[in-house]
């Protein structure tokens, strides 16, 4: 996992690498100040050397001045290096989920595929930010200790030798023991955040039916849950603290008592067991510093996690082979079945077998549930057959490229967004070399002009975020026209009038008629009003096609559709 | 996550002490213990240190071994005193510090379940759930660990201090003036590289706003081809935030090799200096020797003693957040009538029962003390009623509108005309500005909330499903139900059938609000919970706008059977669904236009009969 991370740094691979000589540079200077102190005392005090003195302590001061310009580059290549790395990785994921078909985002909810996106890079790129220091630095400095303490006296390093495997050990089993503690800790945090998460959104369900203590009840209980499983990982978590005081204070008396036998045969002067000492404190630091890298890490393992699962999911649908474009709009359906999920039981559709002719207008009608919505998305490849083929202009929809062919199949979905920005720059996702005149025209078609035309900004208004500055109607009718603007071959409205008032829709239907006549037209509707003129109805139950005909042979028949027909006719003309 | 909240300072900071100390004093036991503690191991750590000077000169020089071993027992003693003090103020406080928040959480939760709806029109989801997230994390982490550092690397400054000025005044002058420096470099660094944090984060959330409205739009993205524009604007944005991060970081990055170099400097003037006066006599080895190991070790605590202080100011931030939600007062609630199950007695007479009956009524205390019993029928009235959801912005102007028990009335209107705020003024969601509200002649706000709710079961068109079994999820309108009573209101509700066509049938557990449910069956459901609560008045608010209309049929009489004789207010927007209704009210502007039953209203030709011949639109 580590490797796959490390491979973020790809662009930024020079100034992480630049930022960590530095950092080694830098732990070599902090290493060679004690040195020359011990210098200063054993040579310069003993022999009364005051001119050798200035000349060590000078040489201290240039240390110190290089390890600042040492720390200065680290600061700026390091943190180009560390938001690279967040850059990149957010980059790669917000990529992969463009290449996402319908089907895997549906796979992730939206809220927390957002989450994946946003806070858990932040989290981990923080991480990864502060620890990229102690990750250098502690091993260096652990190696640069080991060896000047060697160097110095071979006798008294064996304390270290004893002393940072006892330590590093200790270590190691604490956050062995941590990292599934902190899962469950994690996980544990994630059923209180999705309690609180969905209490927000239904406040008004748990107000009207009386239910906050019960929820307060279910809440205090996944609370104590959280707090136990906190508690848990944390005991073992501030252990680190106490071993590495334990293991420090040891080695010092150690060395203490050794290196005061040294000095009693004369083999060891003040000096070097003073600067002996200092490294004492460097050499067990820097182990700490690696377990705390490593603490960090593990607790941002969960993100690490949310985002690779975004990266490693599978597009479910493959860009097809072939450049050509869609020549007609006319539609075949043979013997196609689909389900949303391979492992579901039953199909949702099944075994439909349906020919729309190019620039006929078809109907689609049929309870809740029937699998209308499901039907019609698979035309331009949102969701792919689970067996079975359906073509597109007499050739396979797999065999275009996704591109060819959602720009030829137009479709306005049941719930439809329009994004923060003008009215125009919404219309122009259409076609982004749309004219005024085809913005004019296709507006005109979708009865969008009556309304546009109060508007004193009019193309320029500003929609807010969501379009929350029109009405719903309003906003149907300015996504029919954003998909006219693609002048697709076969345009596909999923329900997308249920909020324009049966006059205006009227209106819609008969510019669609006039003007776009070599257009395929497939409506799914509640309203069979709507679909009365059409060429051909498909009547769907349970994912079956129960019967296809024009409103008079439906009517004169099929007991579903008289059934809706008499309901509505009974009813009111909405 | 700590570096995003840098420099952040509580305005109101007594009140915030007083509000995390009525937390933190019930555990006034255990943290003095921890300070205590802290002050213990950090007193062994600068104690142990100090005791080099008199080993090396007392023991070592003059080569007296017995004496040393002496000597180091002794330390040895203390470091150990250190080690367990350290260890046991660790472990309470994780104790304190997560029995804190969980208290914190919950009283935050319970808090943010009773506020006014007003309250969440104000502030999004995203602000307050943000209450709970990073700031109760910040204020864990600063307790979990901010608060014992602090306290330890205040020790560590002020002994050290003690210490060098014991071993040698003179030399300290030269400590004294590094950490001057050290001071003012950190107190200027912090206000400027706040600038730079802030411009981080406006980046990020321009940036992560970006990505939230793509990625809830990314299906339309995908039907447009629109992924290759989309992706220049996030580039650019990204691209952006990284500029000013890498500033960002690298200007906070510079702290540490700043402080760290003027501690070197420090050492290398005071090892030179020491020499020096070693050489004049002026201080033996043993102490020169141990005055430049704790110089060498004023920068750590230093450090981190200005990290952390960062962190706790942080986290005061946070706990002020909190505080302001925790103080904001609860949705009011004066009333004093209850509402009860009531049996008829022999004789007629109504009598209060303590089962469910199927009839309720309400408990009014009278003058003298007594209480009397009212029959609940369901008889609402509004007079001269007007409302705002915001000052100067009246949605309902002066309705006067009266549902006779047993009646079922409709609402019908445009978006905005006020239909859903009737809804919401009769279950006190909010309360009126002039006018009055009775049921059953008794004023809404002298009914108890939970018993005006209660008696009112409403459902809405945006439908909220909870984590859990579909059974779950239709009981939340009973807690009681059994099995029997939930199935029977899925029938009712027509949902029945979908819902054993599912992989485990009323035990499929739903997951993120019902995601793998169509929004119409997602409506049945809420029918379902809203059939199985059994409510003497129902509110159906937009309730089948997703269902077809023949499932709507069945439902509707389903419901008509479930709710004969009580009274039932339809909001819609489709008519087919009101033109049962016994009167359909045609709101507009927030106020009535048109009061009758659908034949009266088509005759009438105003308003209804245009929208019902299709003339005109309801937006």
């Amino acid at each position: 996992m580590l490797k796959r991370l490390f491979s973020y740094f790809k662009k930024y691979r020079k100034d992480l690498y630049i930022g960590m000589v530095c950092v080694v540079f830098e732990s070599v200077f902090e290493l060679v100040i004690p040195l020359i102190m011990a210098d200063i005392i054993d040579v310069g005090v003993v022999r009364r050397d005051t001119a050798y003195i200035y000349r060590k302590s000078l040489v201290m001061g240039v240390c110190a001045l290089i390890s600042l310009g040492l720390g200065a580059c680290y600061a700026r290549f390091s943190a180009r290096a560390g938001e690279g790395f967040g850059t990149e990785l957010r980059e790669a994921e917000y990529r992969r989920v463009q290449g996402y078909s319908f089907s895997n985002l549906d796979h992730f909810s939206t809220p927390s595929l957002i989450t994946r996106l946003t806070s858990d890079i932040t989290i981990l790129q923080n991480a990864i930010c502060n620890g990229l220091r102690p990750i250098v630095r502690g091993p260096t400095m652990l190696l640069m200790g080991l060896a000047m303490s060697i160097l110095m006296s071979p006798k008294l390093a064996v304390v270290f030798l004893t002393a940072i495997p006892i330590l590093g050990c200790s270590l190691y089993l604490i956050l062995k023991k941590l990292g599934p503690l902190y899962a469950s800790m994690q996980k544990a945090l994630d059923h209180v955040n999705a309690i609180i998460q969905e209490n927000l959104i239904a406040i008004r369900t748990v107000k009207s039916y009386v239910r906050g203590d019960g929820e307060c009840r279910k809440f205090g209980a996944v609370n104590e849950r959280f707090r136990r499983a906190s508690e848990r990982s944390f005991h073992y978590a501030v252990l680190i603290l106490p071993c590495f005081q334990a293991v420090m204070y040891a080695t010092i008396v150690c060395i203490l008592w050794f290196g005061g036998n040294m000095i009693a045969v004369g083999s060891l002067q003040v000096g070097k067991l003073t600067g002996f000492l200092s490294y004492v404190l460097q050499i067990l630091n820097s182990l700490m510093m690696i377990a705390n890298v490593f603490l960090m890490l593990s607790r941002s393992m969960t993100s690490t996690e949310r985002i690779f699962e975004v990266l490693d999911e599978k597009p479910a649908i493959a860009d097809g082979p072939g450049r050509a474009p869609v020549e007609r709009g006319s539609v075949d359906f043979d013997h196609v079945y689909f389900k949303y999920r391979p492992d579901a039981r039953e199909y949702v559709l099944s075994d439909i077998c349906l020919h729309i002719e190019e620039g006929s207008t078809v109907g689609i009608i049929g309870g809740t549930g029937s699998a209308k919505s499901s039907l019609v998305q698979l035309i331009p490849r949102l969701y792919d057959v689970s067996s079975g083929t359906l073509r597109v202009s007499g050739r396979d929809v797999r065999e275009y490229s996704l591109a060819r062919l959602r720009d030829a199949v137009g479709v306005v979905l049941q719930k439809n967004i329009l994004f923060s920005g003008t009215i125009r720059e919404n219309l122009l996702w259409g076609n982004e070399k749309a004219t005024r005149e085809d913005l004019d025209w296709a507006c005109r078609i979708a009865c969008a002009d009556e309304f546009l035309s109060r508007f004193p900004q009019g193309y320029d208004t500003d929609l807010g975020q969501g379009g929350v500055n029109v009405s719903g109607g309003q906003k149907q009718r300015l996504c029919i026209a954003r998909a006219l603007l693609k002048r697709p071959k076969i345009l596909i409205l999923d329900d997308s009038t249920s909020a324009v008032d049966a006059a205006t829709e009227a209106r819609i239907r008969d510019s669609l008629k006039r003007e776009l006549g070599g257009m395929t037209k497939i409506m799914v509707t509640q309203r069979l009003n709507s679909i009365r003129d059409a060429d051909q109805i498909v009547v769907l139950e349970n994912g079956r096609i129960n019967e296809t005909g024009t409103h008079g042979q439906l009517l004169a028949h099929n007991p579903i559709y008289r059934d809706i027909y008499e309901l509505q006719e009974k009813g009111a003309a909405v | 996550m700590p570096r995003t909240m840098h420099h952040e300072k509580p305005k109101n900071l007594r009140g915030t002490l007083r509000f995390l100390g009525r937390y933190l004093g019930k555990h006034r036991a255990a943290l003095t213990a921890v300070c205590l503690l802290t002050a213990a191991s950090a007193a062994a750590n600068v104690y142990g240190t100090y005791l080099l000077k008199p080993i090396i000169n007392r023991y070592i020089i003059p080569r007296d071994l017995a004496g040393l071993a002496r000597g180091l027992l002794f330390m040895g003693a203390v470091y150990l005193a250190g080690v367990l003090a350290t260890h046991c103020y660790t472990q309470l406080m994780v104790k304190v510090a997560q029995q804190t928040v969980q208290e914190m959480r919950d009283d935050l939760f319970r808090k943010v379940q009773s506020l006014p709806l007003s309250f969440f029109d104000a502030n999004t989801h995203g602000e307050i759930m943000s209450r709970f997230t990073n700031d109760i994390d910040t204020i864990a982490e600063a307790l979990n660990n901010s608060f014992t550092v602090l306290i330890h690397s205040l020790v560590i400054i002020v002994g050290t201090f003690a210490v060098l000025i014991l071993l040698n005044a003179e030399l300290f002058g030269i400590v004294m003036v590094a950490f001057l420096l050290m001071f003012l470099f950190i107190r200027y660094s912090a206000k400027q590289s706040h600038r730079y944090f802030s411009s981080q984060q406006e980046y990020l959330g321009n940036l992560d706003g970006y990505i939230e409205e793509m990625v809830e739009g990314q299906k339309i993205v995908q039907i447009f081809n629109h992924g290759e524009k989309d992706f220049e604007q996030f580039s650019k944005r990204n691209n952006r935030l990284f500029q000013a991060a890498t500033k960002a970081l690298t200007y906070s990055g510079l702290m540490i090799p700043v402080v760290v170099s003027i501690s070197y400097f420090n050492y290398a003037l005071s090892a030179c200096v020491g020499a020096l006066f070693a050489i004049a006599g002026k201080i033996d080895l043993g102490s020169l020797a141990s005055y430049l190991v704790y110089v060498r070790q004023t920068a750590m605590p230093i450090n981190q003693f200005s990290q952390q202080a960062n962190f706790v100011l942080a986290a005061l931030a946070g706990a002020e957040r909190i505080q302001q939600i925790v103080q904001k007062p609860p949705e009011a609630d004066d009333g004093d009538v209850t509402l009860v199950n009531v049996r008829k007695a022999e004789g007629g007479k109504l009598e209060v029962a303590d089962r469910k009956t199927g009839r309720w009524g309400w408990l009014v205390p009278q003058g003298d003390g007594s209480k009397k019993l009212l029959p609940l029928r369901g008889d609402v009235r509004f007079r001269n009623v007007v409302f705002g959801y915001e000052p100067g912005d009246t949605v309902l102007k002066g309705i006067d509108l009266y549902a006779k028990p047993g009646q079922k009335i409709a609402f019908v209107g445009s978006t905005g005309a006020g239909k859903t705020t009737i809804a919401n003024l009769i279950t006190r969601f909010y309360d009126v500005d002039s006018g009055t509200i009775t049921y059953d002649g008794i004023d809404v706000r002298r009914i108890r909330k939970d018993d005006l709710r209660r008696s009112v079961a409403v459902v809405l068109q945006d439908t909220h499903l909870f984590t859990g079994t579909i059974a779950d999820n239709i009981r939340f309108g009973n807690p009681e139900a059994g099995m029997d009573q939930i199935v029977e209101a899925a029938r009712l509700a027509n949902a029945d059938s979908f819902i054993r066509r599912l992989p485990d049938g009323y035990d499929t557990v739903l997951s993120g609000d019902g995601a793998n449910l169509s929004q119409g069956q997602r409506q049945l459901l809420s029918i379902a919970r809203a059939a199985v609560s059994d409510p003497p008045v129902l509110i159906l608010d937009e309730a089948t706008s997703s269902v077809d209309t023949h499932t709507e049929k069945l439902i509707e009489s389903g419901m008509d059977r479930l709710m004969e004789g009580r009274t039932v207010f339809v909001i819609a927007h489709r008519l087919s669904t009101v033109r049962n209704a016994k009167a359909i009210l045609v709101l507009e502007h927030g106020a009535v236009l048109e009061r009758g039953s659908h034949d009266e209203l088509v005759a009438r030709k105003g308003r209804y009969y245009r929208l019902y011949t299709g003339q005109s639109e309801l937006a």
